[in-house]
């Protein structure tokens, strides 16, 4: 692509006033770990709901020299992923990867990467709703009160009433964690299996609401707890077998149906993960199947 | 009771505009003490309420309010933050519509649990323990503690509101209408366990209502209103069978006798 395809752009889509905005909101949200910043969201070329807010942090941190990954519920290979990268290849013209470790900035929709991240790499959520508070008290005058007076006793209403009627807590994702000791965040859906990786992370962690218009952040180091009750502590999600695909163990799991006769399989959601580990000769039981298809 | 009152109100005026909501209203409240306002709607009873409950900001005059450790405060000059603890650990408030005090999409288990989380209670089976108690006490049997108040019927959802509002042992109870809109003997029953409650308990309390014999069950010292100012008040007994102004004589003789 030549400079002159770009002329018609700013450099990452958004004017330099909007960019400036923006990353104030993030330095006030990294002073302030787990506090919903505002900011003035824009108008951008796809609908609400689709990553408007991840993809604006994402204009406003990205730099030339920066190597992009877009994720989407852990596969670097669907709609939503692709053309989000294809979005930054040319509004932008920086370099794209699908490797995790080979990333500096990794913007996902419901995942953190399998892999462990590092120091100077950004993770950027794409966040629908990011008060925690929400389905419990609608009124955001009140939420914000709630948060400013460090009153979360709701958030335990909602999973006592998970464990009443379950047994066990119910929640499985946009579980909510207290921030260095203080805020109660929704961390996006992403499933609770990914709760734990964002406990002290090397990473700075960014979230965008574009329709809600806010902005929050983990930085690197950070306490991030998840709630809980003394008689009900927090746990993951297990799985009963390994990926079909790479045989790994340790990870979180994607269904997929395979006929209409009831046969599924379990693969890895982080799609990368599972190509790098099939790459260095770990096998799952379907993974002969996969290589005779293609 | 002690010889210090619970709460001292000077002279509370609320103005909504020109209007007057409640004038110069002045009384000392001691605890274990009940005080029934009464007098026809609009006479300025549940503006008087709302200021003492700092739901209103009154217009003038002071309330204070004297803390577990001794010591008087004054609301208004109180920080929110400790405002709001004090509504949801040492005060509780009964509203006439038990929808507004109430969560009316969860389960009555965690309505009554939720003021011992607010206040740091992290065990759900002693949070549940309690509740099931305290459901126990407002007489609402046990197999009900899983269900929405939405499938409750009026005496059992205002039941469920006084439990919850009593289960961080409070010591001054707002009411608001407690028996408003409920038939004869769901009333009569609802008496009957909230003078129960308040003898047990020694829970000092204001009740607001238009209902006479609410008073006369319930409270021990009674404050006639009127167009927002306090005609007459002393105890109980004394006001329902000696009114001495015009206006409660006529309040006290339009009761129907059967």
């Amino acid at each position: 692509m030549t400079t002159a395809d770009l002329a018609t752009y700013n450099f990452a889509y958004l004017d330099e006033q909007t960019k400036r905005m923006i990353r104030r909101a993030i330095l006030k949200a990294i002073a302030i770990p787990g506090y919903q910043v505002p900011f003035a969201s824009r108008e951008m070329p796809m609908p609400y709901g689709w990553g408007t807010g991840g993809v604006q942090v994402t204009a406003a941190i990205l730099g030339p020299k920066d190597v992009l990954k877009v994720i989407d519920q852990g596969a670097d290979d669907t709609t939503n992923a692709v053309s989000i990268r294809a979005f930054f290849q040319k509004v932008a013209n920086v370099a794209v990867t699908t490797k995790t470790r080979a990333a500096t900035i990794i913007q996902t929709r419901h995942r953190i990467p399998e892999e462990k991240l590092t120091s100077g790499q950004t993770l950027v959520y794409q966040v629908p709703i990011p008060e925690p508070l929400r389905f419990l008290e609608p009124r955001e005058t009140e939420t914000r009160k709630m948060h400013a007076l460090e009153e979360y006793g709701l958030m335990h209403v909602k999973l006592y009433e998970d464990i009443a009627r379950n047994g066990h807590i119910a929640t499985t994702y946009a579980y909510p964690v207290k921030v260095e000791g203080r805020y109660v965040m929704d961390p996006s859906p992403t499933p609770k299996f990914d709760n734990p990786k964002m406990h002290m992370s090397e990473a700075l962690q960014l979230f965008g609401a574009g329709r809600e218009k806010r902005i929050y952040a983990v930085p690197p180091y950070t306490e991030v707890v998840s709630l809980d009750f003394e008689d009900h502590p927090f746990e993951i999600q297990t799985f009963d077998k390994p990926c079909a695909l790479c045989g790994a163990q340790d990870v979180y799991l994607d269904e997929v149906v395979l006929d209409d006769r009831g046969g599924r399989m379990f693969v890895c959601s982080d799609t990368d993960h599972c190509e790098q580990r099939c790459a260095s000769g770990h096998r799952g039981h379907l993974a002969h199947d996969k290589e005779a298809a293609e | 009771m002690t010889d210090a009152p619970l709460l001292k109100v000077r002279d509370i005026s609320k103005f909504y505009g020109a209007r007057i909501g409640c004038r110069n209203v002045s009384f000392d409240l001691w605890p274990g003490e009940v005080l029934a306002v009464v007098g026809e709607s609009g006479s300025g009873k549940t503006t008087l309420l709302n200021c003492l409950a700092t739901r209103l900001m009154p217009t003038s005059g002071s309330v204070e309010y004297r803390m577990r450790d001794g010591t008087m405060r004054d609301l208004a000059r109180m920080s929110e933050a400790e405002r709001r603890f004090l509504m949801r650990t040492d005060w509780g408030f009964v509203h006439q519509n038990p929808a507004d005090g109430l969560r009316m999409a969860v389960s009555a288990g965690a309505n009554v649990g939720e003021r011992l989380m607010a206040v740091g209670e992290r065990h759900y089976g002693n949070i549940r323990e309690t509740a099931g108690d305290w459901l126990g006490r407002v007489e609402i049997s046990a197999d009900r503690i899983d269900d929405q108040p939405r499938a409750f019927s009026g005496g059992m959802r205002q039941r469920l509101q006084i439990a919850r509002n009593l289960v961080t042992s409070p010591r001054l109870v707002f009411m608001d209408e407690p028996t408003g809109g409920l038939d004869v003997s769901v009333q009569a029953r609802l008496l009957d366990l909230l003078r129960g409650l308040v003898q047990d308990l020694g829970l000092s309390a204001i009740v607001v209502t238009h209902d006479l014999a609410v008073a006369r069950l319930l409270s021990h010292r009674m404050m006639v209103m009127k167009d927002g100012l306090v005609i007459e008040q002393g105890l109980t007994d004394r006001v329902l069978d000696d009114p001495r102004e015009a206006y409660t004589q006529l309040l006290v003789s339009s009761i129907l006798q059967v």
